[in-house]
C-alpha cells in the first residue's frame, strides 16, 4: 500500500514541479480557492468559536454552581450593559444560552465537521484535485465569518430588557418579535441567514463535487463511507437550510415591516414558527452528527484493520436517518397543543430512527469484532463516541414517547440528551477525526501520550457534567434558568465540577496542538499503518498544494471498497 | 448466548406490557368514580344557595375571613423537587406522581423503559469490553477479513423494530390516556401566562382572576415554603375530581407545568390549549415556567393547591365568585387587572408589590 503511494506520488512531482507552489500569505489565506487551505481555515474558525461557545458554557456552570445570582450582574456591567439591575441579569443569561446554542451548533460542529473535515478530505478522499466550485468555497467560508460577527455585534446592541439576543438558539416567536424590542435579535438572525446560505452553497458544492468528481473507479458503492455521510449531509443542508431561511425572514418581516405570520392577533401563529424552525431543526442535529458517524467508521475500520463490516447497510443507513429526520421534527413541539394523532404519529416515526442508528453501532462493533485492534487516540475518541452516543441515543427513544416527554419536555433531562449525541456524540468525533487526521493536515505528529490524557479527562469531565443533568431533568428542573431552588444544588454542583474536569483536560489539547508544531516527529504518508486503505494515505503528510493532477484509478481487484489501492494515472 | 438472552428479554417485556394495559384501565374507572363524586359536591353548592344571607356576605371581604378557607400550610407541600442533600436517590428520579397519568407514565418510565435503556447501554458497553480484551493486537494479531454476515444483519435490524414496536404500544395507550376529554360538568380553569407571572381564572364561577407571583427571597423560606416556588397566590382546585384547563399565553410563550402531576402544557398566545388534570389528593403540587419566556423566565412558578370540594367552593367565595347556579355576586369588585409586577424596577421577586389577591375580569 504505502509503496504504491510512495511511487505514485514520486512520479507525480517529478512531473509537476509547481504541485507545491503557493500564493503569497494574504492571496493564499484571504481570497483562497484551495480546499486543503479553506478546510485549514474552517478548522481555525471552528476551535476559535469553540473556545468562545465553551467558555460561556463556562460562565453558565459557574453560575448554576450554586443557588442565586453570583455573576450575572458582573457580566451585565462587563459587556456594556450600565448598573445591572434584575432583568438586565436574567436577559444577559439568556444572552449566554442563546450564544452558546447558536456558536456551537452554527459555528462550532458545523464548520468544523463539513466545512473543515469534508473540505479537506472529501476530495482527496474521492481522488478528485479540488472541490467542484472552488471560489464557492471561499464565499462560504467567509459567509460564516461574517455571520459570526453579526452574532457577536448582537450581543452590544438592545434586545428588550439588556443587551444581546435572549431568544434561545430556538429564536422562538412571540419572543423574538414583539418580546424582544431593539436591533439585537435582528443582526442574530441576519447572523443565521448567513450562515445558512454559507452552508446551502456548500452543500451545492459537496454535492457537485461528490457526484462528478470521483476518480475513474471510484464508483458510488466505493466511496468511503465519510464521503457518503458528507454526500447526505449536504442533501440535508440543502433541502432544510431554504426552511429555516424562510422562517426567520418572516420573522424580520414581523419584526419590522408589521406582517404578523407569528402574530395571532393579526391572523397568524407563533406555533407555526415551531414547525418552520423545527422541520429545518430536527434535519439540523443529523447534519451535526453524520459526519461524525463518516469519520468513526473510517477510524474503527484502520485500527481494527478490518474492512468496515456491512458497508452498504451503513451507507444506506445514513440515507435512511436522513430520510426520516425530515419527518419527525414536531417531538421537538409535544407540549404546544398537537392533537392527540398528531402526536402519536411522531412518537412513532420518532422511534423509527433508532432503527438505522442501532445498525450502526452494532455494525462499529462488529467491525472491530475480530479485528487487530491497536488503542491509538482516535480510536479511542471514536469508542467513547460509540459508548456515548449509544447513552444519548437511548435517552432520545424515552423522550420520544411523547406521553413521557409531558414531564421530560424543556427540563434538563433534555438538555443532557442532546448533549450526550452532540458535546459527546459530535464533539468526540471531532476530536477523533483531528487525530486521526491533524499529522495529515499539518505534516507533524501529535503525542499519542498528551492525546490519551485529553481523553480520559474529557470523558471523566463530560460525564460528569452531563449525567447528572437527566437527574436534575427527572427531578423537574427546567431548562434556561440561572437560578433554581435549593434542591437542585447537589446535583448542580456536581455539574460544575465536571465542567472544571472537562476545561482543564482541554489545555491539555491545545499543548498538544503546540507541541506537533514545535516538537512533533514529521509525519509519514500513511502513518496509521495497513489498517488506512483510503486515497489520503496514499499522499505525503501534508498532501502537496495540488493533488491528483493526474487522477488515480481505483482498481476493482478487491470487488470491495475495503482495499482500494491507486496506481499512477494511465494517460499522461 | 444471544438467543437466551432474547428469549430471556422476551419474557421479561411480555408481562410487563400486559401490567402497562392493566394499569391504562385504572385511570378510565377512576375517573367513572370521580364523575360520581361530583353529584353529591354540587348539591353541597346547592344548599349553599338555600342560604342567601351566607352568600351574600361571603361577596364582601369581611365574609371572606371566616369563609372557611384557609390556605393550606407548609405541612401539605406534596409535589416539589426532592433535594439532593437530604435523599440522593430520590434527587435522582421523578418526582412522587399524584395523578393517574403520572402514576401510569411513571410506572412506564421505570419499569418499561429504564430498565431497558440500561440494559441496552450496558450491552453495548459491554460489546466494548469484549473487543478491547479480545481483539487487542496482541491477542489477536490476525485480523479476520469478515465484512458481511447477513444473518446477524438482518437480526439487529429486526429486532430493535419488535422492542420498538412494544415499547410503542403502551406509549400509544398512555396518549390516548393523556388525551381524555374532560366531561362537560368538569371545573374549568384558565390559566394564563404573563411576562412574568400567572394569572388563574374561574370562568365557571363568576370569571375572577387571580394573579399569582413569585413569593419574594426570604418570604418563601419564612412561610416554610420552598424558595423559587412558593407563590403568593395559589392556584386553588378540588382534588378528586376532573377539571378541565385552558391554557394561554398573554405576551409571548410560557409553559404550565407541574412535574408532580405529570402535567405541561404550552401557554401560547392566540391559543387554547385544553387538557384534562386528576388530582388524587389534597395538598400543595409545585411548578416552573417551562418555555423561555424572557428575562424572568425562572421567576415565575406556579404554585397549586387542591382542597376538598367545600374548601374549594369557600375559596371561591372568599374571592367573590359564585358556585353552581347561584346568582352573580352582587357588587364584583370594581379593581382593575393589576399592574404587572415586572414593572417594578430591580425587585428580586416579581411578587414584591402586594396587590389585590383577586379582580373581576
Amino acid at each position: 500500500m504505502a509503496t504504491t503511494a510512495d511511487t505514485f506520488q514520486a512520479h507525480h512531482e517529478e512531473h509537476h514541479h509547481d504541485a507545491d507552489h503557493k500564493p503569497a500569505f494574504f492571496a493564499r489565506w484571504f481570497m483562497s480557492t484551495n480546499h486543503k487551505d479553506i478546510g485549514t481555515l474552517y478548522l481555525i474558525f471552528a476551535i476559535c468559536a469553540g473556545i468562545i461557545g465553551g467558555s460561556i458554557s463556562g460562565i453558565m456552570r459557574a453560575e448554576l454552581a450554586e443557588p442565586g445570582i453570583q455573576y450575572l450582574g458582573w457580566w451585565v456591567e462587563f459587556m456594556g450593559g450600565g448598573p445591572a439591575d434584575f432583568d438586565k441579569m436574567g436577559h444577559m443569561w439568556n444572552v449566554f444560552i442563546s450564544a452558546h446554542g447558536l456558536i456551537m451548533v452554527f459555528f462550532m460542529v458545523m464548520p468544523a465537521m463539513i466545512g473543515g473535515f469534508g473540505n479537506w478530505f472529501v476530495p482527496l478522499m474521492i481522488g478528485a484535485p479540488d472541490m467542484a466550485f472552488p471560489r464557492m468555497n471561499n464565499i462560504s467560508f467567509w459567509l460564516t465569518v461574517a455571520g459570526f460577527t453579526s452574532l457577536m455585534l448582537s450581543t452590544f446592541f438592545p434586545g428588550g430588557t439588556g443587551l444581546g439576543a435572549g431568544v434561545g438558539w430556538t429564536v422562538y416567536a412571540p419572543l423574538s418579535t414583539t418580546g424582544s424590542v431593539g436591533p439585537a435579535v435582528d443582526f442574530a438572525i441576519f447572523s443565521l441567514h448567513l450562515a445558512g446560505a454559507a452552508s446551502i452553497m456548500g452543500a451545492i458544492n459537496f454535492i457537485t463535487t461528490i457526484f462528478n468528481m470521483r476518480a475513474p473507479g471510484m464508483t458510488l458503492h466505493k466511496m468511503p463511507l465519510f464521503v457518503w455521510s458528507i454526500l447526505v449531509t449536504a442533501f440535508l443542508l440543502l433541502l432544510a437550510l431554504p426552511v429555516l431561511a424562510a422562517a426567520i425572514t418572516m420573522l424580520i418581516t414581523d419584526r419590522n415591516f408589521g406582517t404578523t405570520f407569528f402574530d395571532a392577533s393579526g391572523g397568524g401563529d407563533p406555533v407555526l414558527y415551531q414547525h418552520l424552525f423545527w422541520f429545518f431543526g430536527h434535519p439540523e442535529v443529523y447534519i451535526m452528527i453524520l459526519p461524525g458517524f463518516g469519520m468513526v467508521s473510517q477510524i474503527v475500520a484502520t485500527f481494527s484493520r478490518k474492512p468496515v463490516f456491512g458497508y452498504l447497510g451503513m451507507a444506506y443507513a445514513m440515507v435512511a436517518i436522513g430520510v426520516v429526520g425530515f419527518i419527525v421534527w414536531a417531538h421537538h413541539m409535544y407540549t404546544t397543543g398537537l392533537s392527540v394523532d398528531t402526536k402519536m404519529y411522531f412518537t412513532a416515526a420518532t422511534m423509527v430512527i433508532a432503527v438505522p442508528t442501532g445498525i450502526k453501532i452494532f455494525s462499529w462493533i462488529a467491525t472491530m469484532w475480530g479485528g487487530s485492534i491497536e488503542f491509538k487516540s482516535p480510536l479511542v475518541w471514536a469508542m467513547g463516541f460509540i459508548f456515548l452516543f449509544t447513552v444519548g441515543g437511548v435517552t432520545g427513544v424515552v423522550l420520544a414517547n411523547g406521553g413521557i416527554d409531558d414531564n421530560l419536555h424543556d427540563t434538563y433531562y433534555v438538555v443532557a440528551h442532546f448533549h450526550y449525541v452532540l458535546s459527546m456524540g459530535a464533539v468526540f468525533s471531532l476530536f477523533a477525526g483531528f487525530y486521526y487526521w491533524f499529522p495529515k493536515m499539518s505534516g507533524k505528529m501529535h503525542s499519542e501520550l498528551l492525546a490519551h490524557i485529553h481523553f480520559w479527562g474529557f470523558f471523566i469531565g463530560v460525564n460528569v457534567i452531563f449525567f447528572p443533568q437527566h437527574f436534575l431533568g427527572m427531578n423537574g428542573m427546567p431548562r434556561r434558568y440561572p437560578d433554581y431552588t435549593p434542591a437542585f444544588e447537589y446535583w448542580n454542583h456536581v455539574s460544575s465540577i465536571g465542567y472544571v474536569i472537562m476545561a482543564l483536560s482541554m489545555f491539555v489539547f491545545f499543548a498538544n496542538v503546540i507541541y506537533a508544531f514545535t516538537a512533533g516527529k514529521k509525519a509519514a504518508p500513511n502513518y496509521w499503518g495497513e489498517g488506512a486503505t483510503t486515497l489520503e494515505w496514499s499522499l505525503p503528510s501534508p498532501p502537496p498544494y495540488h493533488q491528483f493532477e493526474t487522477l488515480p484509478v481505483i482498481e476493482d481487484h478487491h470487488s470491495h471498497h475495503d482495499a482500494i489501492t491507486t496506481t499512477p494515472g494511465a494517460a499522461h | 448466548m444471544k438467543f437466551g438472552e432474547i428469549a430471556r428479554k422476551w419474557l421479561h417485556i411480555l408481562p410487563l406490557i400486559a401490567a402497562v394495559l392493566t394499569l391504562a384501565s385504572v385511570p378510565q374507572t377512576s375517573f367513572a368514580q370521580a364523575a360520581a363524586a361530583i353529584a353529591p359536591a354540587a348539591s353541597v353548592s346547592v344548599t349553599g344557595a338555600a342560604t342567601p344571607a351566607a352568600d351574600a356576605s361571603a361577596a364582601t371581604p369581611a365574609a371572606a375571613a371566616n369563609s372557611g378557607y384557609t390556605p393550606l400550610g407548609p405541612e401539605w407541600i406534596k409535589g416539589q423537587p426532592t433535594d439532593g442533600h437530604k435523599d440522593l436517590l430520590g434527587s435522582m428520579t421523578f418526582q412522587k406522581q399524584y395523578s393517574p397519568i403520572g402514576d401510569e407514565a411513571l410506572f412506564m418510565h421505570d419499569i418499561v423503559l429504564l430498565p431497558l435503556i440500561t440494559a441496552i447501554s450496558l450491552l453495548i458497553l459491554g460489546l466494548l469490553f469484549v473487543v478491547v480484551i479480545r481483539f487487542r493486537k496482541s491477542k489477536n494479531p490476525v485480523p479476520s477479513k469478515t465484512s458481511h454476515n447477513t444473518l446477524i444483519e438482518v437480526l439487529w435490524t429486526g429486532i430493535p423494530v419488535v422492542i420498538l414496536v412494544l415499547i410503542a404500544i403502551p406509549s400509544i395507550t398512555l396518549l390516548a390516556h393523556q388525551y381524555d376529554s374532560p366531561p362537560k360538568n368538569a371545573l374549568t380553569v384558565k390559566i394564563t401566562g404573563y411576562q412574568w407571572y400567572w394569572g388563574y381564572a374561574y370562568p365557571d364561577n363568576g370569571g375572577f382572576e387571580v394573579i399569582s407571583n413569585m413569593l419574594p427571597e426570604g418570604e418563601a423560606t419564612k412561610r416554610g415554603e420552598p424558595e423559587h416556588l412558593g407563590a403568593d397566590n395559589r392556584l386553588v382546585v378540588p382534588y378528586g375530581e376532573p377539571l378541565r384547563l385552558q391554557v394561554t399565553g398573554a405576551d409571548v410563550i410560557h409553559s404550565f407545568a407541574v412535574p408532580s402531576l405529570w402535567f405541561k402544557i404550552d401557554a401560547v398566545p392566540g391559543r387554547l390549549n385544553e387538557r384534562l388534570l386528576f388530582i388524587k389528593e389534597p395538598g400543595i403540587y409545585y411548578g416552573q415556567c417551562s418555555e423561555l419566556c424572557g428575562a424572568r423566565h425562572g421567576y415565575m412558578p406556579i404554585a397549586l393547591e387542591a382542597v376538598s370540594r367545600p374548601q374549594f367552593e369557600a375559596y371561591i367565595r372568599s374571592k367573590g365568585g359564585t358556585v353552581g347556579g347561584e346568582a352573580a355576586p352582587v357588587t364584583p369588585a370594581a379593581a382593575p387587572v393589576q399592574a404587572p409586577a415586572s414593572a417594578v424596577e430591580g425587585a428580586p421577586a416579581a411578587g414584591d408589590a402586594p396587590a389585590p389577591a383577586a379582580t373581576t375580569a
